[in-house]
């Protein structure tokens, strides 16, 4: 009797961590709310929208990094376009909230205002049906995957790999951002879509619709990490890692690469693009810059910092670079580059397995173990 | 302009004491007050006495001319000159009074004036005559015309004067006249003339511009023919284009053909490598204005070694500080080096400031050589395809006939082997990354000349310059080379038909689909040790 | 229905594939391992160059099901090249590769002809060095080994045992859950040798599979291989003399490219044109 497959995705997570996932998840579905809507500004425990939404910011930016870790940390695959991916699902969740702006824009036009402004008639071909939240949900899911799939099953099957495969995904999102830049490519140009005033009929800006964003985008955290656990723990994952460490033995024993990587590269389009869609309407506006080669490789000093073949790590990752940043950008702008610059180097120099590798590696000192090299990369998974 | 019209008075002054008297009976009618009788009497004076009467009516243009009882006079500040024997008057005469013009008579005036130049002794005021009479010839100037080609030796004004002759028998209202003109202004690459023969053949309301039906197509032939020409300098001008963004990225992915094709480690920093050496062009520039402002026009030269020098230290600390640690690991090299990439930006923020700082063109690279009516190619950018030239030349040289080449390319060649053998490696790593920094230094200071300096100059040439490379081959100079003058080439002409934008994307796509039927490059190594 | 049943190279309009061989009366099967002719690998003409250096000229060789061939050859010789092209690594200039009657190994990918049936041992150890010495053979393992099954692979008791079995065979089966990266270079050659029997390879192709062995693991390795030969078929590219007679079997010497001799060891060691490539010049 096999075992329902439900029950082995609950069983990647061992006792400890789905502890720790009740909590993470107890932290955002309940405190979250409690201490927003319900605490006076006066109160200490009160939670102010800067922090709801930077943090609600980073756990969309955490997911684009585990899913920048299953194909980086365990695939061996370094995308420098994932920005195009998380851009993509933004711009499709977009069309959808700037159709519910409905006659409420400066022109009072039922058209977007960037196409009354270019003095279009009539919606494009590819905005039909983006009034319906479902059918942009389902665009969210299947357009980035359909490009990654394409653009994945060229590369990989022209055995595309290392330092190849990043510039040619760098080139990528960098055509997208110019296209994007376009007026007539329909999707507003250089301002992008912004001055969202609904997301199902919900006021966009309301602190109620934030705290639901909020709690989604834990909960999409969440899954993703379980989705990802339970793969890197599968033989799929083995046969993934296994890719990375010596593609041509896997092929020799019979595994042909490109379906693996194509499926770990499509899916980790999808998880960025879901990432975007629930960023979209909490930060308020998307425009081609998600695109730009900077954003894509910044993604990847978030995987770095934390620890690139654990899955906590990219999480922390995300937190850490990200919280710096606010930081940085709020009192020191112009050190913000060099503390980034300096992060990258360090990262790479010293911190091969991130600060989730350093602290084991700290406790394993303490302990007075000899500590294995390849242990880190297995022990702290989730 | 300015020129010219020096030349044309010196030669006024030189021919006004050799001239002989002009009929006052030919100048009297100037003096009236009717415009048809003065331009009656332009034309009548420029006819009969062509040399003579430049002055007086270049007078009449410049508000110059006078009257004084019968006499005409031409005043020149405080000196008064008889105008029909062109002879200082002293004392000068006690009243006259200005003639005026109005604006029909001073268009009469100027064609004139310019049919009257045709006869200057001077080559060059002829010429600049003929080019502004090709455009505003008329048919009451036919006679002035055939009598300067009766008389015109040079062949190159010969050829713009049949063009105005034909022009001014346009106007003509004799058909064969009109026909024989027609297609001899179909030999113009002039788009100008272009302009003048569309109307001949468009209907204005319901009838021909032009009315006989021969003259139609003789001028829808010399049309077409006028517009294969100019279609054809389009080309070349768009050649041309394409050719120095080719060796403009060319200077930028030749040092990374070192320091990436080469050695193996990919800079995401190159751009901003190529920002220090247009920073040090700056650099030398205020040095210059502040000390040397005699020289100024030569801080260029002094930017070159400089620019190099910046750029290969910033290079060689690089290495030093950051590559050498992650050979071998080439994707946390990338990322360590856009790290040091993000810094440089932020140095030069700190330094010189966010906005761009102007870098001027020294005055010996403004200006061009005009090939074609409509293709001028400007000087700054043949340097530049010079330039990259050279720079190419050396480094050839560098890599193949020197020491240092021949270590690089033993190390990269068999790391072990050569440190075997006494090549002391790590040395030669530091170098050859100087080496290609510098050149990237070198880059930056030609891409000064033409591009916008500033911090954040540097990003917009990395994905280009990494696509040179790839599409060359690891590796490949020569790979480098036809990669970044394909695609210049290539580039320029796809502008031409969609647009920069598109042309870019287009460009991207290709490559992205050339490299999957060439994951290697143009010039691709084959061989056994190639995968590992 | 597996990958490899989609490349097979069809069966009426390929004159080369059998002709001359075919029996009357005798049913193809696509993708099923023909050795009516009780040869399992023919290289036929096989040329192979790199930027003019020929690494394979012309080389011809069969080997017959169930044979234990030795390789041997100076360094240069293209054994190497000759494993990459049976393994669909490098594509040959010219020539013919047939696994048994019907297959075209030319025409298949690595992971098709691993499929097919033919396993590989690199010069150098490949194993995957981040993952338990355990899960190295479970993932060598005979098995579907298309993405979707491997998303919801489970381990049952049977294959288990199998790889318990191959532990124990080659000996590591103390170490089942140590990193296989740990193992020392002579249990790292006997892993991969584990790995390879896993695959239930009709074929095994060995690169120097005993270098860096102590003499008592060399010792080991040629009883283990004498064993597999007769339900397997053996190529093995050694240098180690004593070794390549201590199997025994069929030798065959290759020479800048091509085919010099074949025999049983003493009568290549006889042979005028074997002792001038290896001691002359």
């Amino acid at each position: 009797m096999r075992t329902p497959f439900i029950v082995r995705l609950g069983r990647s997570f061992d006792a400890r961590s789905w502890q720790m996932v009740g909590l993470f998840a107890a932290f955002a579905l309940v405190a979250v709310p409690v201490m927003h809507l319900l605490l006076p500004p006066e109160n200490p425990l009160y939670l102010s929208t800067y922090f709801i939404t930077l943090t609600g910011k980073i756990l969309c930016y955490a997911i684009v990094a585990v899913a920048m870790d299953l194909i980086w940390g365990y695939g061996g695959i370094l995308s420098l376009g994932h920005g195009l991916f998380f851009a993509l699902g933004g711009y499709a969740f977009g069309m959808y909230l700037m159709r519910q702006i409905g006659r409420d824009g400066s022109y009072q036009s039922d058209l977007p205002d960037f196409m009354v402004f270019l003095d279009w008639k009539e919606l494009p071909w590819f905005w039909v049906g983006s009034d319906s939240f479902l059918w942009v949900a389902l665009l969210v899911l299947v357009v980035p995957a359909l490009i990654a799939f394409v653009f994945g099953y060229f590369a990989f099957r022209s055995r595309i790999r290392g330092v190849y495969f990043s510039i040619i995904t760098q080139a990528l999102t960098y055509a997208a951002m110019l296209l994007f830049f376009r007026n007539e490519t329909g999707f507003g140009g250089n301002n992008g879509f912004t001055d969202f005033k609904r997301i199902l009929g919900f006021s966009i800006t309301a602190p109620e619709t934030r705290v639901v964003l909020f709690g989604l985008s834990a909960l999409a955290l969440i899954g993703t990490l379980l989705l990802a656990r339970y793969l890197v723990t599968s033989k799929f994952g083995r046969v993934l890692t296994a890719i990375r460490d010596a593609e041509s033995r896997v092929m020799f024993i019979g595994y042909n690469p490109l379906w693996y990587k194509l499926f770990v590269w499509t899916l980790s389009a999808m998880l960025c693009a879901v990432a975007g869609a629930l960023y979209v309407p909490q930060v308020g506006i998307i425009n081609p810059s998600e695109m730009s080669v900077a954003n894509s490789i910044e993604i990847a000093i978030w995987v770095a910092v934390g620890g690139r073949g654990t899955l906590l790590g990219p999480v922390i990752g995300a937190f850490i670079v990200n919280l710096a940043k606010s930081w940085f950008t709020v009192s020191f702008p112009e050190y913000w580059l060099f503390f980034l610059g300096t992060l990258f180097i360090v990262a790479t120099l010293y911190l091969p397995q991130g600060v989730v590798g350093l602290w084991v590696r700290l406790r394993a000192g303490r302990r007075r173990e000899e500590a294995t090299p390849g242990v880190v990369a297995k022990g702290v998974e989730a | 302009m300015r020129t010219i019209g020096l030349l044309l008075c010196g030669w006024l002054l030189s021919a006004a004491s050799v001239q002989a008297a002009i009929d006052p009976s030919l100048l009297k009618p100037l003096a009236s007050e009717d415009s048809d009788t003065k331009i009656m009497a332009i034309a009548a004076l420029a006819q009969a006495a062509p040399e003579e009467a430049l002055p007086v009516l270049k007078a009449l243009a410049d508000n110059a001319l006078a009257v004084s009882g019968e006499r005409l006079l031409i005043v020149d500040g405080e000196r008064v000159f008889d105008a029909a024997s062109n002879t200082e008057i002293k004392p000068a005469p006690a009243a006259h009074e200005t003639i005026g013009i109005n604006n029909r008579v001073r268009r009469e005036l100027s064609g004139a004036l310019a049919a009257l130049r045709l006869f200057s002794a001077d080559r060059e005021v002829r010429w600049q005559a003929a080019q502004e009479l090709t455009l505003s010839a008329d048919a009451k100037m036919l006679p002035l015309l055939d009598k300067a080609l009766a008389a015109e030796t040079d062949s190159e004004i010969r050829a713009r004067l049949q063009l105005a002759h034909a022009q001014a028998s346009l106007g003509s209202t004799d058909a064969g006249v009109r026909h024989v003109a027609v297609r001899a202004l179909g030999e113009s690459s002039d788009p100008n003339v272009r302009q003048l023969l569309m109307p001949l053949t468009e209907k204005r309301g319901d009838a021909w511009v032009e009315p006989d039906s021969a003259v139609r197509a003789a001028a829808g032939t010399s049309i077409r023919a006028i517009e294969q020409r100019l279609a054809w300098a389009d080309n070349l001008g768009r050649a041309f284009t394409g050719l120095s963004l080719g060796s403009i990225l060319l200077l930028a992915a030749l040092g990374l053909a070192i320091t990436y094709g080469v050695m193996g480690v990919i800079n995401m920093a190159h751009g901003e490598l190529l920002m220090v050496g247009a920073y040090s062009a700056w650099a030398m520039q205020s040095v210059f204005r502040a000390y040397l402002p005699s020289a100024l026009d030569w801080y260029l030269l002094a930017a070159i070694p400089v620019g190099f020098l910046a750029a290969a230290l910033v290079g060689v600390l690089m290495e030093r500080i950051v590559i050498r640690h992650l050979y071998g690991r080439p994707l946390e090299t990338l990322l360590a080096t856009w790290g040091i990439s993000l810094f440089l930006m932020q140095v030069a923020r700190t330094l010189f400031g966010a906005q761009n700082v102007e870098v001027a063109n020294p005055v010996w690279m403004a200006g061009g050589i005009e090939v074609l009516p409509n293709l001028m190619l400007p000087w700054n950018r043949i340097i530049i395809v010079a330039f990259s030239i050279a720079v190419l030349a050396a480094m050839w040289a560098i890599l193949n006939l020197s020491r240092l080449g021949m270590f690089v390319r033993a190390v990269t060649q068999n790391r072990p082997m050569a440190g075997c053998v006494g090549v002391p490696t790590g040395r030669v790593d530091t170098l050859a990354f100087g080496l290609g920094a510098g050149i990237a230094g070198l880059g930056g200071v030609a891409l000064s000349q033409i591009a916008n300096v500033g911090p954040d100059m540097g990003q917009g040439y990395i994905v280009d310059s990494f696509m040179v490379v790839v599409l060359g081959g690891v590796g490949q100079l020569a790979g480098a080379v036809w990669a970044a003058l394909g695609l210049g080439v290539f580039t320029k002409f796809l502008e031409g038909w969609t647009g920069a934008v598109v042309a870019k994307i287009v460009v991207l796509v290709f490559i992205i689909i050339f490299i999957q039927k060439r994951p290697q490059g143009l010039f691709a190594l084959k061989g056994r040790f190639v995968e590992s | 229905m597996n990958a490899v049943d989609l490349l097979l190279p069809e069966s009426e309009d390929n004159p080369d594939w059998d002709s001359g061989t075919a029996e009357l009366g005798h049913i193809l099967q696509p993708g099923h391992l023909d050795l009516s002719h009780k040869v399992i690998l023919y290289l036929e003409d096989i040329t192979v160059s790199f930027d003019g250096f020929r690494a394979l000229n012309k080389l011809s060789l069969t080997i017959d099901a169930g044979e234990l061939r030795c390789i041997i050859g100076p360094n240069g010789a293209g054994k190497t090249t000759m494993m990459d092209v049976i393994t669909g690594k490098t594509r040959p200039d010219e020539g013919t590769v047939f696994f048994g009657q019907t297959i075209d190994l030319t025409r298949l990918s690595e992971p098709e002809i691993a499929h097919a049936g033919i396993g590989r041992k690199f010069q150098k150890p490949t194993i995957f060095e981040n993952h338990t010495v355990f899960e190295n053979l479970e993932l060598a393992m005979k098995t579907d080994k298309r993405v979707w099954r491997s998303l919801f692979a489970v381990l049952d008791s049977a294959a288990g045992d199998r790889i318990a079995e191959t532990l124990q065979l080659i000996r590591l089966d103390g170490q089942a859950n140590r990193l296989a990266g740990l193992l020392s270079h002579g249990q790292k050659q006997w892993l991969e040798i584990g790995m390879l029997l896993m695959q239930e390879p009709k074929l095994l192709l060995l690169d120097e599979p005993v270098a860096g062995m102590t003499d008592e693991e060399t010792e080991r390795t040629g009883e283990l291989f004498i064993s597999l030969a007769g339900r397997h078929s053996l190529v093995v590219v050694e240098h180690d003399m004593a070794f390549v007679k201590q199997l025994g079997g069929k030798v065959t010497v290759l020479h800048e490219g091509s085919l010099l001799a074949e025999g049983t060891l003493e009568e290549v060691q006889a042979d005028a044109r074997v002792i001038e490539v290896y001691l002359g010049r």
